[in-house]
């Protein structure tokens, strides 16, 4: 046997240990792989540093270290009497505070503003988490109930009939409409071309508009007797209530099946009665605020919440109607659709401000805020039409098939099996129409109407709030109620997106 | 025995059917006339009541009024117009600035969008927090709202025009508006206009000849040098022979207010800069969206064929972007230009100030007006729309093959 160590090429000591590789993990892992990895990278890191540090450290020092927080007007807020370079004038923002959110709404009412907001967040809440149960209940209270309670809260005011009286109001419109139309062309046939065919048309209208008169006349008789009794808000409820339930019994399936629609009904009806009887809507209802005393986040919140309430069914119906196989309503949708969504919303705005006065009898005097409303609802509508319309588009057309195999016609495949998984699928959509409505609503503030940005801007005009930094400061404010909506919004959409793609995550 | 193929039944009743009712047939017909009603009565009614509204308000329909004169001034037209000039006229000076304004806020709004795109795009994790800050902080406010914060708060807490914030003694900003030098043309501009078509016309020749000489032939020719010739050299060329083709008139301050140079309104400031960096914002998170839908692979796919990291951008991955980024791209742009109409809230003459605010409010005559003004735009995104279908259909088919 040799020698081993004899060997010379057999190493005696143990090879030097290699330093660690460059930590990639941690903190400084962090800095030198996302930050510092490269000269070229280093220099943004470097740029971004500075650009940070010129945005961030001013506007903390505006919004909270030089900042003026007590004063009673604006001389708190001057350079002079503070002794140091002023920030933000926050006491401003608290004097204009009840302005900013409710406008010129008489203080002794705001109560019925607060309570709208409540009841409308404690609606709006438990329809945003998909846990809790009963949506279905839930969207009805929130998109059908809540809006008339929030009008005759907000606005005040009783009503003087129900069902019965609207319906024989409506009818009676109707019939004047006809009746005029026809005795216009009977006028016209004395001076035309083809003057028969024009008095026969007319004649004809003169008549049918005669006929409507004789078969609504039960209705109208019936609506004078109510209101020459001594209820007639309960009287005329309670025959509504009646009848509408009796319909919707028969309609449900008679004494097999009728009973669920019988109970859903009664019990609705039970709601609107404890909500007349509750607001005191017989009896005059609240003192009615106009609408030119609202403003701030009031009119913006009315806005956006009416507008997309109101744009959902246009938006379904003008989806619908867009893929519909009857030619002359798709060509309608159509244009519909294209015309609004080819025009700014300042015009459509200018529309309904200007023209929209115009084309109703002139007896009806639009309300300002109505009409923005209207503008707001038509254009919101269109939009909302090409979101669900992504989303019909999405829902297999098996779906479809399946359904009218099983023998469903096109109402029931639309309403049980299409639009539900249609509406599902687009609620990302909607949520982000939602939150370009809610910015657009700014734009009422052109037409005269003082939402959150109108106010903040007659604001400024305060003499006694004129200081260098009031419009740094009420932007700063309006600014970040605007971001808080939005932003959580879109974090929400963000949200539902996620759930809807569960099934897809890897 | 022959069988003679029999007649088909007769097709005419289905055809009249379709014909009318579409494929719901006279189910369809039905809906349609029933509809066809009710748009003739809301019509109807229209009619007549703007026609009782207008007879007791003693306003002439009709479009006669734009011969009138119209009496305002404006604080900024393109085209020579004073307070004489017909409604017409102001029509056409609204329409322009809203243009311009228009196609200023685009360029630099893209100029903004890929900037922001590349940041959040980039590796370093502090540039793409910041751009991500920027695009939800931007987004997420009403593009009111920034066009009134440039221009109630920013421009209006400027200097007045003796203390203007000087840009290399050129360039003026003060709370009246931006002072820039103003072009006056020489006697040599013509020839270097001339010089310059010529020169872009070559290089487009240039280019042409060396494609075809690549596919056809398979010939590389380096063209560039050439090209930067006739862009640069001919231009050059041509202002030594004939002189300066522009001199720029510098700003100088004189008592109050600057002399010389052009004053560009703060309307006009606010109102491109709160729109381009509203759309830009926009435009950066489409940037974004379109480079990450190329799939990786792709640009795999280019370095083991041997292209070098630019070529692969540029033939590979662009390419492939551009299909994402282009549709929703146009939308944006003609989103800005309908935006555009919000000049109306800080006084910028643009299209809906003037003429469907000034010009409304002088006349009376709404109906034409706003129908007039929605008109204009409607078109535009009716032609974009169709131009975009164009693209999409383009792009499908080379897609397909």
């Amino acid at each position: 046997m040799t020698d081993i160590s004899a060997s010379s090429f057999v190493r005696q000591d143990l090879v030097a240990e290699r330093a660690a590789p460059a930590k990639t993990t941690g903190f400084i892992g962090f800095l030198r792989t996302r930050l510092l990895n490269s000269p070229g990278n280093i220099l943004l890191t470097i740029l971004g540093l500075l650009l940070a540090w010129y945005i961030v450290i001013p506007a903390i020092k505006f919004l909270l270290v030089d900042a003026i927080w007590t004063g009673k007007d604006r001389t708190a807020c001057l350079a002079e009497k503070a002794g140091h370079e002023v920030g933000a004038c926050w006491p401003y923002i608290q004097a204009k505070l009840t302005q900013l959110i409710y406008g010129f709404y008489p203080e002794a009412h705001r109560w019925r503003v607060n309570l709208t907001y409540g009841l409308g967040a404690a609606l709006l809440l438990p329809l945003l988490m998909p846990r809790l149960p009963a949506k279905a209940l839930n969207s009805g209270l929130f998109f059908f109930a809540f809006p008339v309670v929030a009008f005759f809260l907000l606005h005040g005011g009783g009503i003087a009939g129900f069902g019965m009286s609207w319906t024989a109001g409506l009818f009676e419109l109707f019939e004047q409409s006809i009746g005029g139309a026809g005795d216009l062309l009977v006028n016209l046939s004395k001076s035309s071309a083809i003057a028969p065919l024009l008095w026969v048309l007319g004649k004809l209208l003169v008549l049918v508009g005669l006929l409507i008169h004789w078969l609504i006349f039960p209705l109208t008789w019936l609506r004078d007797q109510l209101q020459a009794s001594s209820a007639p808000v309960w009287g005329d409820f309670l025959l509504t209530a009646v009848i509408v339930s009796a319909v919707l019994f028969v309609l449900g399936g008679g004494m097999r099946t009728g009973h669920r629609a019988l109970i859903g009904s009664l019990l609705t009806f039970a709601g609107i009665a404890a909500g007349i009887k509750l607001m005191g809507l017989d009896r005059g209802g609240f003192p009615i605020v106009d609408t030119r005393l609202w403003g701030g986040l009031l009119v913006t919140l009315v806005i956006a919440i009416t507008g997309i309430v109101a744009s959902m069914p246009i938006g379904i119906a003008l989806a619908l109607g867009r893929r519909s196989t009857i030619p002359l309503i798709r060509i309608f949708s159509i244009a519909f659709i294209e015309f609004w969504r080819g025009v700014p919303l300042i015009t459509v705005l200018f529309f309904a401000t200007y023209m929209l006065p115009l084309f109703v009898p002139g007896n009806f005097a639009v309300d300002g805020l109505l009409r923005a409303l209207i503008g707001v609802a038509i254009f919101t509508g269109a939009y909302m039409a090409e979101v669900i319309r992504g989303g019909l588009a999405a829902v297999a057309r098996g779906q479809a098939e399946a359904a009218s195999a099983l023998g469903l016609s096109w109402w029931k495949t639309t309403s049980l099996i299409v639009l539900p998984q249609a509406l599902r699928y687009v609620i990302p959509g909607i949520v982000n129409s939602f939150i370009s409505l809610f910015k657009d609503t700014s734009l009422v503030s052109i037409v005269a109407l003082f939402d959150l940005l109108g106010s903040l801007r007659a604001s400024f005009s305060d003499p006694n709030w004129s200081t260098p930094t009031t419009a740094f400061t009420g932007f700063a404010f309006a600014g970040m109620i605007y971001f808080v909506f939005c932003f959580g919004m879109s974090r929400y959409s963000l949200f539902v997106e996620n759930r809807l793609n569960a099934h897809r995550r890897h | 025995m022959s069988i003679a193929p029999r007649k088909p039944p007769l097709q005419f009743a289905l055809r009249l059917k379709r014909a009318l009712g579409g494929k719901a047939g006279w189910n369809g017909l039905a809906a349609q006339i029933a509809f066809a009603a009710i748009l003739a009565w809301i019509a109807y009614e229209i009619v007549a009541n703007a026609r009782t509204n207008l007879e007791t308000q003693h306003i002439a329909s009709g479009f006669g009024f734009l011969n009138y004169n119209a009496g305002f001034d404006v604080n900024q037209s393109l085209i020579a117009y004073n307070n004489s000039d017909t409604y017409w006229r102001v029509f056409f000076v609204g329409l322009l600035n809203t243009i311009l304004v228009s196609v200023i806020g685009i360029v630099l709004a893209t100029v903004i969008g890929f900037i922001v795109a590349l940041c959040r795009l980039s590796p370093n994790l502090l540039l793409s927090r910041i751009g991500g800050i920027y695009v939800e902080i931007v987004r997420n406010l009403p593009v009111l709202f920034q066009i009134l914060f440039w221009y109630l708060a920013v421009l209006a807490a400027l200097p007045a025009p003796r203390q203007s914030i000087s840009i290399f003694n050129t360039f003026f900003l003060n709370n009246r508006g931006l002072v820039v030098p103003q072009p006056v043309t020489e006697p040599g501009l013509y020839p270097f206009v001339a010089a310059l078509a010529v020169g872009i016309i070559l290089a487009l020749g240039l280019r042409h000849y060396a494609r075809r000489a690549l596919f056809q032939r398979g010939q590389m020719i380096r063209i560039w040098p050439y090209v930067l010739g006739c862009l640069v050299g001919l231009p050059l060329v041509s202002m030594l022979v004939f002189g300066e083709p522009l001199k720029f008139e510098l700003p100088q301050l004189k008592g109050f207010n600057f002399a010389g140079g052009a004053r560009i309104i703060p309307e006009f400031v606010a109102l491109t800069v709160a729109l381009s960096t509203y759309t830009g914002a926009f435009i950066a998170e489409i940037v974004r969206a379109g480079v990450m839908s190329v799939h990786r692979g792709q640009m795999e796919a280019g370095s083991s064929l041997g292209l070098s990291r630019a070529a692969t951008l540029r033939l590979i991955v662009v390419p492939q972007a551009m299909r994402v980024i282009v549709p929703p791209l146009t939308s944006q742009y003609l989103n800005l230009t309908k935006n555009s109409s919000l000049a109306v809230a800080i006084g910028y003459p643009d299209l809906v100030s003037v003429f469907a605010g000034t010009a409304v409010s002088q006349t009376g005559q709404a109906i034409e007006i706003i129908a007039m003004t929605m008109g204009v735009y409607l078109l535009l995104s009716l032609t974009t729309s169709a131009l975009m279908s164009v693209y999409g259909w383009r792009i499908n088919r080379s897609m397909a093959a």
